[in-house]
């Protein structure tokens, strides 16, 4: 054993030293390494963390929402709605929705204006509660400071301030202003006979698929979206495999695929020769490969410690400043949410077979090549 | 002792490993303290009935993806791809609805 690893290390001083010879170009090597997994990993941790996040908060989502739809689009939901579906058995209870949105022109943010289920969250009349990032877009200052509004030109509608709610929920909250159903229904100008939709809460999770039947027949123009459908669209929205990465890094991935093929693969004359030499001074065909095989190693493994521990860093310590504006798009209103750090262990399985068994395949295939030929061949 | 380049390199290995390791002990540790804000948040889902995280605000379908119309991702204008870069990493939603035609309600339910 002690024999195998001094061989072992002996091969690695050499290979060192080979690398060390062509110095410039095998640290930039390294370093684009080192940015893809950086890019993947840090895509990769991302959406772990934001699925996990999805899932546990979303968890208390409503159990069952009944929109109304019109012409293909989603329309306000009568109140004898409410009624009908509260006949059915098995359901526990029946609470209709008020949530619209408000594009406020002074900050250019789009906000959710909700009427908050729970009436120990509803505020007073001409109050507000407000999401962590609406008195950021306002610039409210000072604490007291009064929420205008301007629905068109000519209008300012004042609420004072009751609450604003803490940033450690901004992921759900941060462009929130609730507001009880009176201001809700004056604020918007609508009648007090319709929702936005309907939440149904059931007694026994399996009847959700009964009760769905039996709605659907009581209001055939209706759509239903039940809470593992919600959840179901974040995990879609989060899955590495669609959203965030491909968009982030499919490009940055493939271009680098290209560039690493094209190193490892293609054998320089001057490696051939070196191989030549080696092959002539007695070196087996098995120590070349070995050789090539630690060069290999030591690149990829190398790169994917860096890479990942740089996107852990990146990720939760930092809270992804790189990734900040591609999400934020347009938008005024950003929610500044710290992520859970979660590690998935089969992902960074898999993202250390994608970068590195591929990087040693391509770089043994044409070795195997070389050191089996004849030296003389190969010096000439 | 001769000044081998594995040295150096090896050591930075071992520190990089280390590196990857504390990241993991990290996320460990800090778990009970990201549980208990995950829970408020989840209270606060709760008791205002919300169905939807923030992360996008900038359009009905990016903010509410789980509300969004049918198909709302393509609907305004048949030669815009998207209007918003959200729209990149919102895809259409995952219930198109049944989508059976029948004449009658046990031909539909078949």
């Amino acid at each position: 054993m002690k024999r195998w690893w001094r061989r072992q290390r002996a091969l690695a001083d050499f290979t060192l030293a080979a690398l060390g010879r062509r110095r410039t170009k095998n640290l930039s090597l390294i370093a684009v390494f080192s940015l893809v997994v950086f890019v993947v990993a840090s895509a990769m941790l991302f959406s772990a963390a934001l699925k996990r996040e999805a899932d546990a908060v979303l968890e208390s989502a409503p159990e069952l929402i009944v929109q109304k739809m019109v012409m293909g689009r989603h329309e306000m939901i009568e109140a004898s709605a409410v009624e009908v579906l509260a006949d059915i058995r098995g359901v526990m209870g029946v609470k209709g929705r008020l949530w619209g949105y408000f594009y406020d022109a002074s900050s250019g943010a789009n906000y959710t204006f909700m009427v908050p289920e729970d009436p120990a969250l509803t505020p007073g009349p001409g109050e507000v509660i407000l999401g962590e990032a609406v008195p950021r877009a306002r610039n409210l200052g000072w604490e007291g400071a009064p929420l205008f509004l301007s629905r068109r030109s000519g209008d300012l509608v004042k609420f004072e301030v009751a609450q604003v709610l803490s940033s450690d929920s901004a992921l759900v909250s941060a462009d929130l202003v609730l507001v009880n159903e009176a201001d809700f229904r004056s604020f918007f100008e609508i009648g007090a006979d319709v929702f936005t939709d309907i939440s149904v809460t059931i007694r026994n999770e399996r009847e959700i698929d009964t009760i769905m039947t039996k709605a659907e027949k009581l209001l055939p123009a209706a759509r239903f979206i039940t809470r593992a459908e919600i959840t179901r669209t974040y995990q879609k929205l989060f899955s590495w495999r669609e959203g965030l990465l491909v968009a982030l890094a499919g490009a940055a991935i493939l271009a680098f695929a290209i560039f690493a093929a094209e190193k490892a693969s293609g054998l320089s004359a001057e490696e051939a020769r070196e191989i030549g030499v080696l092959k002539a001074i007695g070196w087996d065909t098995r120590d070349v490969i070995a050789m090539k095989l630690w060069e290999g190693a030591l690149v990829s493994v190398g790169a994917f410690l860096i890479g990942t521990v740089l996107a852990y860093g990146h990720v939760f310590l930092m809270g992804a400043p790189l990734f900040a504006p591609v999400l934020k798009g347009w938008s005024v209103i950003y929610p500044e949410f710290h992520l859970a750090p979660y590690v998935d262990g089969l992902q960074l399985s898999t993202l250390f077979l994608i970068t590195v068994v591929p990087y040693m395949a391509a770089t043994l295939v044409p070795i195997w090549r070389a050191a089996s030929a004849d030296p003389d061949r190969i010096m000439r | 002792m001769s000044r081998r380049p594995t040295g150096p390199v090896f050591a930075g290995f071992g520190g990089l490993a280390l590196l990857f390791v504390a990241a993991g002990l990290h996320a460990a540790l800090s778990t009970p303290g990201h549980a208990e804000r995950m829970a408020a948040s989840a209270q606060l889902v709760g008791q205002v009935g919300l169905t939807d995280l923030a992360l996008f605000t900038e359009a009905r379908y990016a903010r509410h993806p789980a509300m969004a119309d049918l198909h709302t991702a393509f609907q305004d204008n048949p030669m815009s791809f998207e209007h918003f870069p959200s729209g990149t990493f919102v895809p259409v939603t995952e219930d198109l609805g049944r989508g059976r035609l029948g004449f009658s309600e046990a031909e539909v339910s078949q």
